[in-house]
Parts: structure tokens; C-alpha cells; sequence
């Protein structure tokens, strides 16, 4: 199974894979669901080969190896992985959607997958996990990441490397035939090595960020001088959590004090100072106002 | 599967099997069987099949795209009575557009082979609802081939033809999104010339008057009683001998996953899930003590066998939801007594992020919904990569009903007069001139007050970019006329019509707020190109400059995939970089960033 992001070249690996399998005399069926490929959600790809195939779909827990072109994706499809044998094969690579990035609340950390490397090949039974793009870009061209990983991939099986190459040559663009074979041998090598050496293997990447505060300690309250308010709308307009309007008599209110981040554009954008954001810090009251990160 | 038996006499099969989609292959098996027309509107999953159609010779086919389904199928019942094989290819929804058609077409029936290809969608990958076309079927009268996999979906409409001519009715080939998307070994052969038959006349036949409707109706029945006869005798029917304590009647798709669970049981597979072969099922019952029906979707097959005094079941075990993969079959039999419970799953331990898909960088749309939530309008949407706007960010689509609906809801929520938010109808280019017009003709002859934005991106964006009328090229990339939006909402009566540019967010909220202050119908066209299709665009990155970054996110708020957090905080929030690869210039973050942090990359910013 093969899984990752639109455009990371999903549906490339699983063709060269299916096509490879069908030169060899497998019965081979490849499903794929790209739909919402282009618009930044997850692809995944089913190939299965073998004498004689039914389903296009691999069933659950039964997939023999799963390769993951981006980490998030690799843990989400792990239920697919057969537990006690199934090889796990993941770049270590974060591509972090929208959503990850969208709790708005004071010290909110990002949605993306905490799990680092060591964890998950903690949990699987043959696993690995490399920086593919990284060496992608030392051998000159970011994009043969996922020849990279095909590389890594026929470390487990048993196909000879030039029909590899030649099928790979088919669906790499014209001239980077060369770059794609290195990567094919990069991955390969890298494979070989760390199973030698379990050791050299480098799946830490940086973990997600951590805020200076864990959330909820900061209070945010905005004091607004109603005589100083002259119904301009600017910081209405313009607060991005859309938590101000004007009451009856225009003047500026907060209307859903939850919302708000305190993220200060209404205090710097008044032309006439009407408002103050004030930061509390919950365990020491004193000292609130105006305090930087 | 295996090599097919399906050649004609005298025809050589390749030895090397392709490895061909369920689409390509329906593609295939259609031009194989001398098809010469061929029309539709794009729909996932069924784009593809009209795509492929247009690689063959112009020679061969013709290729069309239409405006929208139901003028493919009519395009095709034309070619069809014209003496020349004709098929028309839609996604589900779209056999309701063309359902007029296909209703009055099943009583005429056809001259030359009249084939509708007819891709549901189980599992709602890219659909607004999972209907059952073998439903649909029995309302028409039609019979439904069902392939299994791709070397079926050729063999199965090559077939097709034929059958539409020998019982002179339309055939639906029914395909899923599993099959359209699955590439499987195919051994192709060779087309055949269909003979073209020419004009005949016989108006009792092709004019649907009540008087002859009358006529053609007894045949109608009749038909479907020769159907029941021929299917009950196809050899395309796949009855697998196994154990005599269960039998499994199934179809299409679904086979191959029962094949996965239970190789070695008793199955019978339907060539045809519409009508269904009595004498078969009765002679398959007959040999097993309980028979199981493995169906997606609705419980079609079930119910008809019931009703042959057959104690099926099916339902009882399977859900009438979904796709039904292995997983599911092997639960199902297990509930059922017949196999073994599964094991429970491995529990690894791991919580999925989410990852919903979103408009991309440089959208078009982006700054329409955006200021469409800032005077807070009541939106009704349509059909398209705009349907995103629905959710956080953007959230500002009020309800989406189906191709072509916004703009007749637009007019029952100005007529209903229960609120004092704008009214906004927001549809695509191509969704507009698939059935967008004729409901903006009734807003300006009912006078209602609505505005309606015609977000035109020049492009059939949502199904991977293909030609509309709107576009000036044909599917096969060929020049023709583009339709002129302006001057066609001028002629049907719009008096305040208005192109701005999607990508400067100042002249839109204006145009926006002088649209939906006219009082009547006031069209707004936004005209910036989708950024993928027909060429990916890719301008100068910005940069965000981290220093005076308050990370105060209201460039979050645009829900750009090319903007994201990092880990350097501003009062205990993320600051945002862009990603340079992602990032295609249009510069909307820049516009409505407060703190003038984001510039282009080439021009060094003011000090």
C-alpha cells in the first residue's frame, strides 16, 4: 500500500510498481482514490500481485508493506498494516495541512502528528523511516524523493534492479533518467545499511512546536473607552475572529470575549485609542498588561 | 481475470495484456465496437471514459463534451436513430439530469447500438449522494450490465451494443468508483466497423405521442420478459461450483471481494443485475441450503429474489452503506454463522490527523467567499472545488443542493422574505452553463432580488480541469466560440452585470456591496483562472518577514495550504512562514495582512 499527499508522486510509485509486477507474470490489480488529490488531501494507492488476485482492495491488517510518502499519512493508514510481519517504509517528511494550524486559543499547539520516529518503530515489526527528500536533494533533485523509496522498497522484494530502472525510466520526466537512478541506489543502499545497523538509522525529526505556555493560563480581557470610539468599523473589519461588532449606539463591543486571541491588531489599528488589550497571566494578576511572549 | 472468450470469430486478442482502468477499458471496448458518437459531462468518477474516448481516431468516434448529461444522452438517442452506435457516459446524479431523456428513450428504444454508461459512486468519494442506478434501471425498463473488473468493463461494452440492437433497447453499463479507478491486466482486440444504417422512417417509433407511447409501451414489457430469458441463458453469468450450505449471489464490484473471503464457496454472479434471470436464480437455489446476497448499495437484488419465494438474505448482515470491501464481506458471513469471526483488529495506537481537502493556494474562489462572510450574505452554492468554501475558514456556503440549484434556491429565499441578509447565489463557470441559466432567466422574469456571482475560472476545475463551452476549445482542443457571460446575462433581462478580478480583494468587496445594494437580479463575475488547469500558474513567491509577524493569524483566515505555522511565537502564538514551493504569487495573504509582513520575494521590503 502506498500513501501519501497530492502531487508527492503516489500514484507514480504504485504504476511502476504494478507495471513491474505484470512484467514479471503476476496478476496485478492497482486501485487507486485521487479525487481529492489536487486539492491537498490524502491519496492512497492498493497494489496487489500475485498468481491469482480478487479484491483491488487490500483488506484491513493485511497489507504486506506500506510505504508513506509523508509522515501523517503513514501513521493513518497503519491500521492496514499486517501487525505481527508487515514492513512499514516512511518518509520522515511533515506536510502540514490548514487544519493542523487552526486552534486559535492562547498557547494552542498544532493538530499535526505528535508521534515521533522511535515510537512508531516501536510498534511495527519491521519499520523504517528516513529523510527521503533530504537526500533527494543532495543527489540535485528534490522531486526523485520517491525514487528514493522505491529503491528502499525492492530491498524486499525480488526483482532484479535493471527491470526496476527501466520501468522506473517510463514515468520519470525526459533527462532525469540518471538522478533517478542514483536515487533508486541511494535507497536501496540506505535500506541495506540500516538493517546491518540498525543503529545508523536517523528517524528523529524536529518534533512540533511547543508553545511558551501551556494554554489557558493567559486571560484576555480588552478594555474599550466608549467616548473615544467614533464608530469607524476599522476593527471591526479587520479582526481576524471577527468578535467585535458595533452595538446599537455604534460603539465598539466585543461580542464573543471566547473568541478572542488578544492578538492586539484592534489596539494597534484604532486611530483614536479607544482600546487596550490586557494579557493576565492567570498566576500572577499584577503583573498582566502588556506583556510580550 | 482470465484471457476473455469474448473475441469474435476470426479476431486475435493481444498476447501481453495492458494494464488499462476500469475507464480506459470501457473507452476501449466502445470504439472496439465501432461506436461512432460519443458525448458527456464531466463527473468523477466517469470523467475519464469521454478523456480516453478523445484519443481514438476522429476518424472513428466522435467526442464530445456537453453542456451537461442530459444533452449527452439526447446527443446520443440522435446518433442513434441517424443509423450510427452512440453512447453517452455521466456519474449517478448526472442519469437524473438526463432521466427525461432516458425515460422516453427506453420506449422508443434504438436503430444503431444506444449504450449509457453509468459510474456510481459507493463510499461518496466525490459525490453528493451514493444512489443506486440498478434502482433507476427498473423504473426505466433498462437492463444493467455489471463488469466486475477492467477486462470485463471492454468485454462487457463491447457487448453491450450488440444487445441494444438485438432486443432495440438502451443498455446502462454501470460501473463504481472502484471499478473506474482500478487498473487491471486487459487483453484488447480489434474495432469493428459498425455498419452505418442510416435515417429510417417510422414516426410511430421515434415520436413520443401519447398514440404511439401507447403502442410502444406493450413492447417495453415484453422486451424485459426476453431480456429475463436471455440473461437467465448468458454465459457471461459466472457460476462458481463450491460446498452446498451456502450460496452467494452477487454482482459487479462486488464479486471479486467475495471471491477474496470465499474463494471456494458456491457463488453466482450476475452478468445483468436488471432484469433478473428467474430460472437461473431458481436453478442456483435449488443446489444450496441458504442463499446470501452480497450487494452494494441498496438491497435491489434481495427484494427481487424474495419476491421469487426464495428465502434470500443480505441486509440482515451487509450495510446498506458504503462500499462493501473484504472487510466487510468476511464480518457480514461471519454474522451470518457461515465463516468464522474475524480476529479484532491490531490496535496500534496512533490518533489519524486530519487532512481535509482544501482550496488550493492561489484560489480564485478564496476572495469571493471571504468577502461574501464579511457582509455576512445568505449563499446559496453549487457544485464545484468551491463546495470547500462550506467549512472553517471560508465558512460561508449556507446550503448546496446539486448541480445548478443555487440559483433557483436564491430565488425561494428572496420570495420567502424571512431575512434581512443578501442574498448570493454563488456557480461556477460550468456549472452555470451546465443548468444555470434557465434559473437566472426565472429570477430576472419573477423579479426576485437576488445577486448571483459567476465564479468563472475558465475551467471544468473540480473534475481535473477539462473544456466547457465557456472556454473556447473543445474536447478534443479544438477552437470554437466562448460563451460571453456579460452579454448573455445582458440579453435575458440582468440590468447590473459586472466582471472584477477575483485577486484584488478591494474592487470585489465594492463590486460585492454595489451588486447586493441593487435591488433585482445583479450578476458579478469574478475572471481569474483556475491556478492548476489548463496550466499550473506559478508567479513570485512572497515571503513572510518572521520580525514584525504579530502572528495576529488573519492570514489563517484565508485557509491557504501554502501558509503555515512556525515554531517562533508572538505572545504565546505562531508566527506563519510560506511555503516557496506551494506559494504561487497571488498576493491575497499581502492584502490582508495588517502588519505589511508579507512581501514579494524579489523586491526587498521598505525599511
Amino acid at each position: 500500500m502506498i500513501v501519501g499527499v497530492g502531487g508527492q508522486g503516489v500514484i507514480m510509485i504504485s504504476k511502476v510498481l504494478a507495471l513491474l509486477c505484470q512484467s514479471q507474470g503476476y496478476q496485478v490489480k492497482q486501485s487507486e482514490v485521487h479525487g481529492m488529490a489536487k486539492r491537498g488531501g490524502g491519496v492512497f494507492c492498493h497494489v496487489r500481485f500475485g498468481e491469482e488476485v480478487w479484491s483491488p482492495t487490500i483488506p484491513m491488517g493485511e497489507a504486506d508493506m506500506l510505504i508513506a510518502l509523508e509522515w501523517a499519512e503513514g501513521l493513518r493508514w497503519l491500521p492496514f498494516l499486517r501487525p505481527e510481519t508487515g514492513i512499514f517504509i516512511a518518509d520522515t517528511q511533515r506536510i502540514v495541512p490548514p487544519f493542523a494550524c487552526r486552534n486559535r486559543a492562547v498557547g494552542a499547539q498544532t493538530a499535526y502528528a505528535k508521534e515521533t520516529p522511535a515510537e512508531i518503530l516501536e510498534k511495527v515489526s519491521d519499520g523504517y523511516a528516513l529523510d527521503a527528500g533530504g537526500f533527494a536533494s543532495e543527489l540535485g533533485d528534490a522531486r526523485a524523493a520517491n525514487t528514493i523509496l522505491l529503491g528502499a522498497l525492492s530491498a524486499s522484494l525480488d526483482f532484479a534492479d535493471e527491470d526496476w530502472l527501466k520501468i522506473i525510466a517510463k514515468f520519470v520526466p525526459k533527462g532525469s533518467e540518471k538522478v533517478n537512478e542514483r536515487a533508486f541506489g541511494k535507497g536501496r543502499d540506505w535500506i541495506e545499511e540500516v538493517r546491518n545497523n540498525p543503529d545508523e538509522m536517523l528517524p528523529d525529526a524536529p518534533p512540533p512546536a511547543m508553545p511558551a505556555m501551556p494554554a489557558g493560563d493567559v486571560e484576555i480581557n480588552l478594555e474599550i473607552v466608549d467616548a473615544w470610539c467614533k464608530s469607524c468599523n476599522i476593527c471591526v473589519r479587520l479582526c481576524p475572529e471577527r468578535c467585535l461588532e458595533l452595538n446599537e449606539l455604534q460603539i465598539v463591543r466585543l461580542n464573543d470575549p471566547d473568541a478572542c486571541t488578544g492578538c492586539r491588531l484592534c489596539e494597534w489599528l484604532c486611530p483614536d485609542f479607544a482600546i487596550t488589550v490586557n494579557r493576565v497571566r492567570l498566576n500572577n494578576n499584577r503583573k498582566g498588561k502588556r506583556e510580550a511572549a | 481475470m482470465n484471457k476473455p472468450d469474448s473475441a469474435r470469430p476470426g479476431e486475435k486478442l493481444t498476447n501481453q495484456p495492458r494494464p488499462m482502468t476500469g475507464n480506459e477499458a470501457i473507452a476501449r471496448g466502445a470504439w472496439e465496437a465501432g461506436v461512432k458518437v460519443t458525448a458527456a459531462y464531466p463527473g468523477t468518477p466517469s470523467t475519464e471514459i469521454l478523456e480516453n474516448m478523445a484519443t481514438y481516431d476522429p476518424e472513428d468516434v466522435v467526442a464530445h463534451w456537453s453542456t451537461n448529461e442530459k444533452v449527452s444522452v439526447d446527443t446520443a438517442i440522435g446518433a442513434s436513430l441517424s443509423g450510427v452506435r452512440a453512447m453517452a457516459s455521466m456519474k449517478h446524479v448526472g442519469l437524473n439530469v438526463a432521466a427525461d431523456s432516458v425515460m422516453s428513450v427506453t420506449y422508443i428504444g434504438v436503430h444503431a447500438g444506444l449504450v449509457i454508461v453509468v459510474c456510481d459512486d459507493p463510499g461518496l468519494h466525490s459525490s453528493q449522494n451514493e444512489q443506486d442506478t440498478r434502482v433507476f434501471a427498473r423504473l426505466a425498463n433498462i437492463p444493467v450490465l455489471e463488469p466486475a473488473d477492467a477486462q470485463e468493463a471492454l468485454d462487457f461494452t463491447r457487448l453491450a451494443f450488440d444487445l441494444s440492437e438485438t432486443f432495440d433497447t438502451p443498455v446502462i453499463v454501470r460501473a463504481t468508483t472502484r471499478l473506474s479507478h482500478t487498473r487491471s491486466p486487459v487483453f484488447v482486440g480489434t474495432r469493428k466497423e459498425a455498419e452505418a444504417k442510416g435515417w429510417v422512417d417510422d414516426s410511430k417509433k421515434t415520436v413520443m405521442i401519447p398514440g404511439h407511447a401507447r403502442m410502444r409501451h406493450p413492447l417495453v414489457v415484453e422486451r424485459v420478459e426476453k431480456l429475463e430469458d436471455y440473461f437467465s441463458n448468458s454465459p457471461l453469468n459466472r457460476w462458481d461450483k463450491g460446498d452446498s450450505g451456502f450460496g452467494i449471489v452477487t454482482h459487479g464490484t462486488c464479486y471479486p471481494y467475495v471471491k477474496e473471503v470465499v474463494p471456494k464457496a458456491s457463488i453466482l454472479k450476475l452478468a445483468a443485475s436488471y432484469p433478473l434471470p428467474e430460472k437461473l436464480i431458481r436453478e442456483f437455489a435449488a443446489t444450496v441450503e441458504r442463499v446470501i446476497v452480497v450487494e452494494e448499495l441498496e438491497p435491489v437484488l434481495e427484494v427481487e429474489i424474495r419476491a421469487l419465494g426464495i428465502e434470500a438474505e443480505g441486509k440482515a448482515f451487509f450495510p446498506r452503506i458504503g462500499e462493501l470491501p473484504p472487510e466487510l464481506v468476511r464480518e457480514g458471513l461471519a454474522k451470518a454463522g457461515l465463516i468464522d469471526a474475524p480476529p479484532a483488529a491490531h490496535d496500534w495506537e496512533v490518533e489519524p490527523i486530519m487532512r481535509p481537502p482544501v482550496l488550493c493556494a492561489g484560489c480564485p474562489h478564496t476572495t469571493s467567499y471571504m468577502a461574501l462572510r464579511a457582509i455576512d450574505a445568505l449563499v446559496p452554492g453549487d457544485i464545484g472545488c468551491y463546495t470547500l468554501a462550506a467549512v472553517e475558514p471560508l465558512k460561508s456556503i449556507d446550503a448546496t443542493v446539486c448541480m445548478g440549484a443555487s440559483i433557483g434556491n436564491a430565488i425561494g429565499m428572496a420570495k420567502a422574505n424571512s431575512t434581512e441578509r443578501p442574498i448570493v447565489a454563488t456557480i461556477g463557470d460550468s456549472t452555470f452553463l451546465h443548468s444555470g441559466i434557465p434559473p437566472l432567466i426565472d429570477a430576472v422574469y419573477n423579479n426576485a432580488d437576488i445577486t448571483v456571482m459567476i465564479l468563472d475560472n475558465k475551467i471544468t476545475a473540480m473534475t481535473g480541469g477539462q473544456n466547457h463551452p465557456g472556454t473556447g476549445k473543445t474536447l478534443r482542443g479544438e477552437e470554437t466560440h466562448a460563451v460571453e457571460y456579460e452579454e448573455l446575462c445582458r440579453s435575458i433581462g440582468v440590468k447590473w452585470v459586472k466582471t472584477v478580478d477575483s485577486y484584488d480583494t478591494g474592487e470585489l468587496f465594492q463590486a460585492l456591496r454595489e451588486a447586493t445594494e441593487f435591488r433585482g437580479v445583479s450578476v458579478l463575475i469574478s475572471n481569474r483562472p483556475c491556478v492548476l488547469d489548463p496550466v499550473k500558474i506559478k508567479g513570485p513567491t512572497l515571503v513572510v518577514k518572521a520580525a514584525t509577524c504579530t502572528a495576529c493569524q488573519a492570514c489563517m483566515n484565508l485557509g491557504c495550504p501554502a501558509i503555515t505555522w512556525i515554531d517562533e511565537l508572538f505572545e504565546d502564538k505562531h508566527k506563519v512562514e510560506i511555503n516557496p514551493v506551494s506559494c504561487i504569487g497571488c498576493t491575497l495573504c499581502a492584502q490582508i495582512c495588517p502588519t505589511d509582513c508579507i512581501q514579494p520575494l524579489a523586491q526587498p521590503a521598505p525599511s
